[in-house]
C-alpha cells in the first residue's frame, strides 16, 4: 500500500476525491477503496464522458502520485506498451568498444579461448541500461508508486491483454532478458472500457469491475457545482433536469457528464439565469452531437423545461 | 459470517453469476476491509469483486436483495438472542434456539420447541428455522421436487418428533393449551415453508440452468420453440466461442520453430554478422482453407440460422473460409459475415436468398460456374443441409468434381439417417462422394462436427 495518504475509509476517499473536483458516488468511492486495501486494479466501464479518464486523474491528485497513460488502440504492442530496447545505442556501442575488443581478447591464443573470455561480456548489451522503459515499465519502476491509466482498454487487440495480466495481478513484467521486474510500489491502476469489445475472463477476473453510468440528479447537480462554481443554485437545478429528461429520449448519443458540464460554462458565459427556451435551443448543439439527436430533441425543448421547472419546485 | 458469505457465493452462482474460488477470497478480503454492518457498502463490495459486466451486477443486486433478506442471515444464531435472557449457564449448547423460560407458561416440563412456540418470540422462532435450514443444509436443495423432504428436515432439526409427542399427552391433559400449539405449530409449518421455497429461489436456479443447457444442447434444433431460440443462440455462440478459445491461439505460438541460421546471418549482414534480429524457421503447415455451402431455404429455415452462426463463428477460428448461402441459387456471404455482427449478418442473408424452395441442381450449377477456382487441394468443403431439392435434378455430378478438386466433402445434414433417400432427399446420391456424411441436429453434434473439423488443422 502507498504510504502517502492511504485511505482509512470509504468517507476518506470520497473527501478526497471531492477536493479535487471529482464528486464520486458511493460505489466509485468503495471501488477506489477496496482497490487500495486489496491492491486490485479497477476496471471501469460506461459510455464515454461520465469520467472514466477523470476518476484516475483525480485519484493521482488527490494521493499525489504522478499519472501514467497508456492510451490504447489496435495494434499496440509490447514494444510500444512495456519496453524496447535501444538497438541503435547498442550498435553505437560495438562500434566504439570494438577497439576494446582486441584488449578483452588479447591474452586468447586460439578461438575457443576467445570465445570463453567474450563470454564473460555477452550480456553487457541485454542490461537495464539498453531498455527504453514505455509506460507499463515506467509505471513499475515509480518508486512513490504511481497512478496508471491504461486507456480504453477495449481498443487494443486481445493479445495485448494477455500481455497485461502478469502486471495486474501481481505488478511485475518478465523481461526474457533481465528476467522479472516487480514493481517498487504498487501503482493503482485504472482501466477504461467502452465496452467496444468483450474483454477477455482472465483481464476481467483481475480486476475490480466498476460500471459509471450516468449520475443521479442530486449527484449531477453536485458535480456542476463543484465544476462550474459561477452558476445559480435555480439554473443547475433546471439544466440538470433538463438533461436527466433529455436523457430519456432515444439518441444516438446521450449527453453525459462532461456534456453537462460544458453546457454549465456555456450557460454561465452567456449569463443565463434560468432556462428559457431560446437559449436552450442556441446551445442545444453543446449537449448533442448528432444533427439527427438535436432533430429530435427540439420539439421537446419547450415541455422539457417545464418539466425541469417543476420538478425544481417540488424537488 | 463465513459461512454466510459461502452461501451468497453459491446463490450468485444460482443467478448465473460465475464466482471462481480466486474470485471468492478477493471478496471475501474485500469484505473483511468493509465488514458486514453497512449493507449498502457490503453489496457493492460485492457487486465490484464479483461481477464482471453489467448484467451479472444486477443479476447479483437481485440475489443480494433476495438473500439478505432471509432471517437466515441476522447473525450467527446461538449468542445474540440469549443476551436478553442472560443466563447462558441454563442454555443447552445444542439447539440454540431461545428458550423464553421466564415467561412462566403453565407448562415447564415441555421441550424447547414448544415453548419458543408458546412464548410467540418470533425473532426467536425466526432464528431457530435459520439454524434448522442450516442443519439441514438447505443450501443444497436443487429442485423443486425437494421441498418437501426439506421441510420436514427443519422441522426435525427443530424438534417435531418431541412436540407431537407432547402434544399427544396435552391433548388428553390439558386441550386449551394443546389447541394453542397446534395452531402455533401450523404458523411454524408455513413459516418453514416460505423459507423452503425461498432457498429454492437462491440456490436451485444454477442446477435448473444447467440442466435447461443440457437438454437444448441435445433438442433437435429445428424443434425449438420459438421463446427457446434467444438461449440457443446463446448457447451456440458459447460453443463458438469454445472453438474459437481451442483453436485460434495455438496455432500462433506453435508457428515457430528453430532458429534460421543462415537467414539470421544474411539479415546481420550489415552488422558484421552480430545478430540483433533472429529469424526463425516456421514450420510449414496447410493453410487452413473451408469452403461452406450452407442451405437457407425454408425447409431447414429455422436450422440454418444455427448453421450460418457456426459459420460466421467459423470465419473468426479459420483464416481462410468462404461461404456461399444458397436455396435456389447460390451467393457468397463471406463478406456479409465477416463485416456484420452474427444477427445483421444472417438478417441480411435471409432476405437475399433466404426462404426459397431448395434447388440443390441449379445451385451447384452456380458454384461451379462462379467458384470452382477457390477449391484447392487443401480445401475443406463443408455443406450443410437436408439434401432435399424438390425433385429437381441433383446434379451429383458437380459434387463429384467438387470432392474431386478437394481435400475432403463434409456433409452435414440435420435430418436423421432413417429419412434419407426417402421423399424429395437426395442424400444417398450425394453421400457417395462425400469423405465425411454426419447427422447434425443438435447442438452437440454441430459442435463435435466443427471441432473435428477445425481439429484436422491444427
Amino acid at each position: 500500500m502507498a504510504e502517502q495518504k492511504a485511505s482509512t475509509s470509504i468517507e476518506a476517499v470520497e473527501s478526497g476525491l471531492a477536493a479535487q473536483g471529482y464528486i464520486a458516488s458511493r460505489q466509485i468511492a468503495t471501488a477506489v477503496y477496496l482497490s487500495q486495501q486489496i491492491e486490485k486494479p479497477i476496471l471501469v466501464e460506461g459510455p464515454a464522458g461520465v469520467g472514466k479518464t477523470e476518476l484516475a486523474k483525480a485519484i493521482a491528485a488527490w494521493r499525489g502520485m504522478k499519472m501514467i497513460r497508456l492510451q490504447c488502440y489496435e495494434g499496440l504492442d509490447e514494444a510500444k506498451a512495456l519496453y524496447e530496447w535501444k538497438y541503435a545505442k547498442q550498435l553505437l556501442y560495438t562500434q566504439i568498444l570494438k577497439d576494446k575488443l582486441g584488449e578483452v581478447l588479447g591474452g586468447a591464443q586460439t578461438l575457443h579461448a576467445a570465445l570463453d573470455q567474450l563470454h564473460d561480456f555477452g550480456d553487457v548489451f541485454f542490461s537495464k541500461e539498453f531498455v527504453e522503459p514505455r509506460p507499463l515499465l515506467q509505471a513499475l519502476e515509480q518508486p512513490g508508486g504511481c497512478v496508471l491509466l491504461i486507456d480504453e482498454i477495449d481498443k487494443s487487440d486481445a493479445e495485448f491483454e494477455s500481455l497485461l495480466l502478469e502486471i495486474l495481478s501481481d505488478f511485475q513484467v518478465t523481461i526474457p532478458e533481465l528476467g522479472t521486474v516487480s514493481a517498487i510500489t504498487p501503482p493503482t491502476v485504472i482501466l477504461t472500457s467502452n465496452s467496444e469489445r468483450d474483454l477477455g475472463d482472465a483481464l476481467k477476473r483481475r480486476c475490480l469491475h466498476l460500471h459509471i453510468g450516468f449520475p443521479e440528479q442530486r449527484l449531477e447537480e453536485r458535480i456542476v457545482e463543484s465544476r462550474v462554481p459561477g452558476i445559480s443554485q435555480t439554473l443547475r437545478r433546471q439544466m440538470v433536469g433538463f438533461i436527466h429528461e433529455i436523457r430519456s429520449l432515444d439518441l444516438k448519443k446521450l449527453p453525459s457528464v462532461s456534456e453537462t458540464i460544458d453546457w454549465a460554462r456555456v450557460l454561465v458565459l452567456l449569463q443565463a439565469s434560468e432556462l428559457d427556451t431560446d437559449i436552450v435551443k442556441d446551445t442545444l448543439n453543446v449537449l448533442l452531437k448528432y444533427e439527427a439527436d438535436i432533430e429530435a430533441a427540439s420539439p421537446q425543448v419547450t415541455t422539457f423545461i417545464a418539466k425541469a421547472a417543476r420538478s425544481n419546485v417540488f424537488g | 459470517m463465513r459461512e454466510n458469505l459461502h452461501r451468497f457465493f453459491r446463490a450468485a452462482r444460482g443467478a448465473g453469476v460465475h464466482v471462481s474460488p480466486a474470485e471468492s477470497i478477493d471478496a471475501m478480503r474485500a469484505v473483511k476491509q468493509v465488514g458486514f454492518s453497512d449493507r449498502a457498502i457490503l453489496r457493492d463490495a460485492l457487486l465490484l469483486t464479483l461481477a464482471k459486466s453489467q448484467d451479472e451486477k444486477l443479476a447479483l443486486g437481485d440475489s443480494f436483495d433476495l438473500f439478505f433478506s432471509q432471517p437466515e442471515l441476522r447473525e450467527d444464531p446461538p449468542e445474540p438472542d440469549n443476551d436478553d435472557a442472560s443466563q447462558d449457564s441454563d442454555q443447552s449448547p445444542s439447539s440454540g434456539s431461545a428458550s423464553e423460560a421466564g415467561e412462566g407458561q403453565p407448562a415447564e416440563a415441555l421441550g424447547p420447541l414448544a415453548q419458543m412456540l408458546l412464548s410467540q418470540d418470533r425473532n426467536a422462532i425466526a432464528a431457530a428455522i435459520a439454524n434448522a435450514a442450516g442443519a439441514a443444509s438447505l443450501s443444497d436443495i436443487r429442485y423443486s421436487t425437494q421441498r418437501g423432504i426439506f421441510s420436514s428436515r427443519i422441522l426435525d432439526a427443530m424438534g417435531l418428533q418431541r412436540l407431537r409427542d407432547e402434544l399427544d399427552e396435552l391433548t388428553v391433559t390439558s386441550p386449551a393449551l394443546a389447541e394453542r400449539l397446534r395452531a402455533a405449530l401450523d404458523a411454524l409449518r408455513e413459516a418453514v415453508r416460505d423459507t423452503v421455497s425461498q432457498g429454492l429461489a437462491l440456490y436451485a436456479r444454477e442446477e435448473a440452468e444447467n440442466l435447461r443447457n443440457e437438454i437444448l444442447r441435445n433438442a433437435p434444433l429445428a424443434r425449438i420453440e420459438r421463446r427457446q431460440v434467444a438461449e440457443m443462440r446463446a448457447l451456440i455462440r458459447q460453443i463458438a466461442r469454445r472453438l474459437r478459445e481451442r483453436y485460434s491461439k495455438p496455432r500462433k505460438r506453435q508457428r515457430r520453430g528453430h532458429l534460421d541460421v543462415r537467414r539470421t546471418l544474411r539479415r546481420n549482414a550489415a552488422w558484421g554478422g552480430v545478430p540483433f534480429l533472429t529469424a526463425w524457421k516456421r514450420k510449414h503447415r496447410d493453410r487452413p482453407k473451408i469452403v461452406a455451402l450452407c442451405d437457407v431455404s425454408g425447409s431447414v429455415a429455422q436450422v440454418s440460422d444455427f448453421f450460418l452462426l457456426l459459420i460466421h463463428s467459423l470465419h473468426e477460428v479459420v483464416d481462410d473460409v468462404r461461404s456461399f448461402a444458397f436455396s435456389s441459387h447460390l451467393i457468397e456471404v463471406s463478406e456479409i459475415l465477416e463485416e456484420n455482427s452474427p444477427e445483421a449478418a444472417m438478417a441480411e442473408i435471409m432476405s437475399k436468398v433466404g426462404f426459397g424452395s431448395s434447388d440443390y441442381g441449379s445451385s451447384l450449377v452456380d458454384f461451379e460456374k462462379e467458384f470452382m477456382s477457390t477449391l484447392t487441394p487443401q480445401t475443406t468443403v463443408i455443406v450443410l443441409g437436408d439434401a432435399r431439392s424438390n425433385n429437381l435434378d441433383p446434379r451429383a455430378d458437380i459434387l463429384r468434381r467438387i470432392s474431386e478438386r478437394s481435400k475432403r466433402l463434409v456433409w452435414l445434414n440435420p435430418e436423421g439417417r432413417l429419412a434419407w433417400g426417402f421423399g424429395d432427399s437426395e442424400m444417398p446420391r450425394y453421400a457417395t462422394f462425400c469423405s465425411v456424411v454426419r447427422q447434425c441436429a443438435t447442438a452437440h453434434q454441430l459442435e463435435r462436427a466443427v471441432s473435428d473439423i477445425v481439429a484436422t488443422y491444427q
